[in-house]
């Protein structure tokens, strides 16, 4: 099976993307994490104006079969958060790079992004 | 211990099947994934591998007395053709296993009995049954046909059909009812029952031909992912989860299952039960649904409003067909009416709940 691994973004290891847009970076997890996880019921996530820590968790995702904390890419204070997957979490397997998004935050620290892997790495990782 | 394989495995690992442990057995947890084969079974049919299954036959002059002996219902009661939902309760009244027992054709002029137990639970019951014959002096083989048997479950609204399409109908049968029948081909035991709250059939063959008849029914392949939300939304109890003779010994009264019992006839673990009737039980099952956003686990506590811890989630699950979380789980009897407000505590976090009546969806067969 292969999975989708847009070029344009960077990866923690535990399946978490990054994606660098002007000031914010976009958060997400990767298609692989999606698939592994099946349908996802369920989406816990901080409020806008928390801040969030590189390596800790900052969220969960349930399926139906299992409960997975979600890891931060990077540092920052929440700009935004998708409230659509509150009532769409179904939105994580079907766009998991796009409207499966789930955070944008103001990153304190832009190098943090350079020190994930990029998308060869993952996906050698993946495969 | 080496994990158990199903006589299909090969077809389930060609088919894409994710699989899962599961009381000794691997066996596929889904295929195409639970919410679509889930969906599959509400709207139209799925066809399940069961085999992972007990099966335990029973037979001889006192097959009979055996059964009805080892378990709460009147098994001695079933005709030819007769199925039951019964529990196998030591001498405190405890569920061991809950199971199926289905009387088969008279063999040799003798009563027969089908005792299907859950997985993993075949050798101690068949152990069992043995135990107690040559204790209490009866005249009955006892055979552990698990692996050498294999059973399907095709279940759904349109499960009949699918049946009918490859085979005979045997839509004449009623529920809890069974015969022989030719479903692709093949002679098999076929019974209109099941564990999801829809219509359909379990059909029992021969491990060797079993794979003729899985191939040949037009129906989406369901998982055992599938089969638990299925069986949660219809208030179906899962053995070793729901309860447990060491974990979590429970009682069929308390487990809400009274249905099951049969004082007509005496049976191990009668007197224990028969007083529990008398006087109630301290603690019930009863279904709870979320009132926030949440998935209920086993094992998350169940308090009061006021803090107060009084149980634990036995079964829970985001229900997929009406999108809420659900639960099951024992509660003091003081809590246990419909209507009354508990919380689930999730992460650290009590998250409103109501006792509900079950089925949490109501049966439509």
């Amino acid at each position: 099976m292969s999975f989708e691994i847009p070029d344009d973004r960077r990866y923690r290891e535990s399946h978490e993307w990054a994606h660098a847009e002007d000031d914010v970076v976009r958060i997400g997890i990767s298609d692989f994490a999606q698939d592994e996880l099946g349908d996802v019921v369920f989406v816990e996530l901080p409020d806008v104006g928390e801040s969030i820590a590189a390596e800790e968790a900052f969220g969960v995702v349930e399926s139906i079969k299992a409960v997975s904390d979600v890891y931060a890419p990077v540092s920052g204070e929440v700009l935004e958060v998708n409230e659509t997957l509150f009532d769409r979490p179904e939105l994580v397997n079907e766009d998991p790079y796009g409207e499966g998004w789930m955070l944008a935050v103001e990153p304190d620290d832009e190098d943090e992004l350079d020190a994930l892997l990029d998308a060869d790495e993952y996906r050698e990782q993946v495969e | 211990m080496a994990e158990r394989t199903p006589p299909l495995h090969d077809e389930h690992r060609a088919a894409g099947a994710e699989f899962t442990e599961f009381g000794g057995w691997e066996m596929p947890v889904s295929f195409e994934g639970i919410t679509e084969e889930h969906a599959a079974v509400r709207e139209s049919v799925g066809r399940f591998d069961v085999s992972h299954m007990g099966q335990v036959v029973v037979a001889g002059p006192d097959a009979g007395e055996l059964m009805d002996r080892l378990t709460t219902n009147d098994a001695a009661a079933l005709e030819v053709g007769d199925a039951q939902y019964t529990a196998i309760p030591d001498e405190r009244g405890v569920m061991l296993d809950d199971a199926v027992v289905y009387r088969l054709p008279d063999r040799r002029g003798q009563p027969a009995y089908r005792l299907v137990v859950n997985a993993g639970n075949d050798e101690a019951m068949a152990e069992r049954w043995q135990s107690h014959r040559d204790t209490w002096g009866l005249a009955a083989e006892v055979d552990d046909r698990t692996g050498e048997d294999a059973m399907l479950a095709i279940q759904g609204p349109e499960a009949l059909d699918a049946v009918a399409e490859v085979g005979e109908d045997v839509s004449g049968l009623g529920r809890f009812e069974a015969r022989w029948a030719d479903v692709a081909g093949v002679e098999c035991w076929v019974a209109r029952t099941g564990y999801t709250g829809e219509d359909g059939v379990e059909v029992l063959c021969p491990a060797a031909t079993v794979s003729t008849v899985w191939e040949a029914v037009d129906a989406t392949r369901c998982g055992l992912g599938a089969r638990d939300t299925l069986r949660l939304e219809a208030g179906l109890l899962l053995s070793g989860q729901d309860f447990d003779p060491e974990e979590n010994p429970r009682t069929p009264y308390e487990a809400g299952i009274d249905f099951a019992v049969d004082f007509g006839s005496d049976f191990v673990g009668l007197d224990a039960l028969a007083e529990q009737a008398e006087e109630g039980v301290a603690e019930r099952l009863v279904g709870l649904r979320l009132t926030e956003r949440a998935v209920p686990r086993h094992g998350y506590a169940i308090e009061t409003p006021d803090g107060e811890a009084v149980g634990e989630v036995t079964s829970g699950t985001m229900s997929p067909t009406l999108e809420e979380p659900i639960a099951l789980g024992y509660v003091p009897i003081d809590y246990a009416d419909p209507g009354t407000d508990l919380s689930v505590v999730v992460r650290g976090d009590p998250k409103g709940a109501t006792v509900v009546e079950l089925p949490f969806l109501e049966e439509r067969r």
